[in-house]
């Protein structure tokens, strides 16, 4: 590895031989503090990234609290009806305005010096308000949003970049699996209460990466695999060869998805021993209203067919046992900060929604079956990486066919191309595996953007 | 164990978590298992609602016993790769309080501090644990079992890898 003293020039993290199928990433990328940081600038600085769900502010006062790209933030439904995004810090001093992780509020005051504000973020109270001059205009001071704010079927993203394209445009061909998710429902999703809150010793990448990989799943999680065989998963094969066809794809501007046809069950309408007997007819049912609605071939890809979707940069939608959202933020380079919640649809209540939450906790979450052992294998990795003569990692599996799967690498080199290209100071690139090559596109980019190329590695 | 003292019920209660403790530390997870009842789960409830029902909302873990002996399997298995090689863990187990239910069953609440080492790092694990006891002969049954965590997150541990 090049000492800290010689910067490493960011072309050369990736190697990307499309024709040889070589993908490598340099390890640097999840150990560098200087690197962490142009992430920041030309990333989550530049992205659209996720806030939150709409169904979590219903009623007009709704707030929650986040921190998105490490800001603090909240959102909060007005008396309009509109979700509203402001930067969680007091425009006059700088204390936080909402200390609480949700409530309702028809005021939102400052505990500090007793400024308020109205759910519009208007300054409408100041205490001792004829001690300012006459220069002194509350019309400027009220809570400062960030630059842009858009939703796309009830999720809700923030950007910091006030020329950032538009969110739809953003979204590319991701939106057509945020679309399989929600179309499931007849009355919208909700999130339900309660969230998983955890943090992982690794950089952010490696999460986004292991929740596309489905090469790990056995070796990783072979005791959900082996515990949801016992309970009849119907085709509980124990090698790569043995499970059914799934797709890797790349789907533009850094977002990718593995699918598969799914062998567990789908609570909405994939029916599965775990589920019980009394589950069946109205799954069933649910199946046929798809199809009704949607015609066979798309219902199948609802019911039976699960995804894991990466909305680039860090937001995972994971639609198989139960539907998760998982936000990833970055705190440094070898630490992450992990929300997941539980998307359901509106109109399930009682068994229903007991059979999907009960599903959800087979795998997902960090009491679950699977998701402590990607922490163990994401933090051992990242403590691998300490041993820096050891300088690559291998993302090249699959990169030759031309139908990769799951467990293939199509899904992770999309990210891993879009994030050399931001990281070169470029908005687009080919995330294929086709040509031209990376080292292309870059040696056909002059070095005149201005951005500077060479950072240290370490 | 019958017409039972307050003190006396109180010791006997506690005399039973110190022992279903010391397995857990020891982990000797099938004779934990042992201490439930056929009808028993154990819940742990989301850092961000304590009160969280899994009928209705997130929760991290909610087990009948099929997933228990599950989860007991997965944790004796050397595929639980968060627990190979096993951490290092020790329970305190103090504040117990004792309620005799009217159906004859006991109510048990403790609070409890599981501190878990592993890979150069240890942490504690702080919360209360409540207890539906079964009186079973002589000896108590587990019916039901519910951590609930006093941290706001996760952020020690990245996950609930052990029983808690």
């Amino acid at each position: 590895m090049k000492n800290a003293a010689e910067p490493m020039d960011i072309r050369d993290l990736v190697i990307d031989d499309r024709k040889r199928g070589v993908f490598r990433v340099h390890r640097s990328c999840m150990a560098s503090p200087d690197l962490f940081q142009r992430e920041r600038r030309l990333i989550f600085d530049r992205c659209w990234i996720y806030l939150g769900h709409e169904s979590e502010v219903e009623r007009p006062g709704d707030y929650r609290r986040r921190t998105v790209a490490g800001r603090p933030l909240f959102f909060v439904r007005g008396k309009d009806g509109q979700v509203r995004v402001f930067l969680n810090s007091c425009p006059h001093r700088g204390a936080m305005i909402c200390r609480r992780d949700g409530g309702n509020a028809k005021i939102l005051r400052c505990f500090y010096h007793a400024w308020s504000f109205n759910t519009e973020g208007e300054l409408i109270g100041v205490p001792g308000r004829d001690a300012y001059g006459p220069n002194f205009d509350p019309a400027e001071l009220g809570l400062k949003k960030p630059a842009r704010v858009d939703s796309y079927r009830g999720f809700f993203f923030v950007s910091f970049n006030p020329d950032a394209e538009d969110l739809r445009t953003y979204l590319a061909g991701a939106r057509d699996y945020l679309d399989l998710v929600v179309d499931q429902t007849q009355e919208g999703m909700r999130v339900v209460p309660g969230s998983n809150k955890y943090a992982i010793k690794a950089n952010w990448k490696l999460l986004a990466e292991n929740s596309l990989d489905g090469y790990h799943l056995i070796p990783t999680h072979r005791t959900y695999v082996d515990y949801m065989a016992g309970l009849g998963t119907d085709d509980s094969g124990d090698s790569l060869a043995a499970r059914p066809p799934g797709a890797g794809r790349a789907l533009g501007n850094g977002h990718c998805v593995s699918e598969n046809i799914s062998r567990n069950g789908r609570p909405i309408a994939r029916w599965h021993p775990v589920f019980g007997e009394e589950a069946k007819e109205r799954i069933a049912r649910t199946r046929r209203r798809l199809v009704r609605e949607y015609g066979e071939k798309r219902a199948f890809r609802m019911a039976d067919t699960s995804r894991n979707l990466l909305i680039y940069p860090n937001l995972l939608i994971m639609d198989f046992v139960a539907i998760s959202i998982r936000y990833i933020e970055p705190v440094a380079p070898d630490r992450m900060e992990v929300t997941a919640w539980h998307l359901v649809p509106r109109e399930e209540s009682g068994a229903a929604l007991a059979t999907r939450l009960d599903s959800y906790l087979t795998f997902l979450g960090p009491g679950g079956f699977a998701t402590p052992d990607d922490v163990e294998a994401l933090e051992s990795c990242q403590t691998g990486f300490r041993a820096s003569e050891n300088e690559w990692s291998d993302i090249s599996r699959g990169m030759l066919k031309s139908r990769p799967g799951t467990s293939d690498e199509l899904q992770m080199r999309g990210f891993w191309r879009q994030w050399h290209a931001n990281m070169l100071g470029r908005n687009t690139t080919n995330v294929q595996d086709g040509q031209p090559t990376e080292s292309q596109a870059a040696a056909a980019d002059s070095e005149a953007d201005g951005l500077g190329h060479r950072a240290s590695a370490r | 164990m019958t017409a039972t003292s307050r003190p006396a019920l109180r010791g006997i209660v506690e005399e039973f978590l110190f022992r279903e403790a010391a397995l857990l530390d020891d982990w000797r997870l099938d004779d934990w298992l042992d201490l439930f009842t056929h009808d028993a789960r154990y819940m742990v409830p989301s850092t961000d609602l304590p009160e969280g029902d899994p009928g209705r909302d997130l929760v991290f873990i909610d087990d009948d016993i099929m997933r228990l002996r599950a989860r007991v399997a997965r944790l004796n298995s050397r595929h639980s790769h968060r627990e190979n090689p096993r951490s290092r863990t020790r329970r305190f187990v103090s504040n117990v309080r004792v309620e005799e239910t009217e159906d004859r069953q006991l109510s048990v609440s403790a609070n409890v501090l599981v501190y878990r080492f592993r890979s150069g790092e240890g942490a504690p694990y702080v919360g209360s644990v409540e207890y539906v006891l079964r009186r079973d002969g002589e000896d108590l049954r587990i019916a039901y079992r519910r951590a609930v965590l006093d941290m706001e997150d996760l952020s020690w541990h990245g996950a609930v890898s052990i029983i808690l």
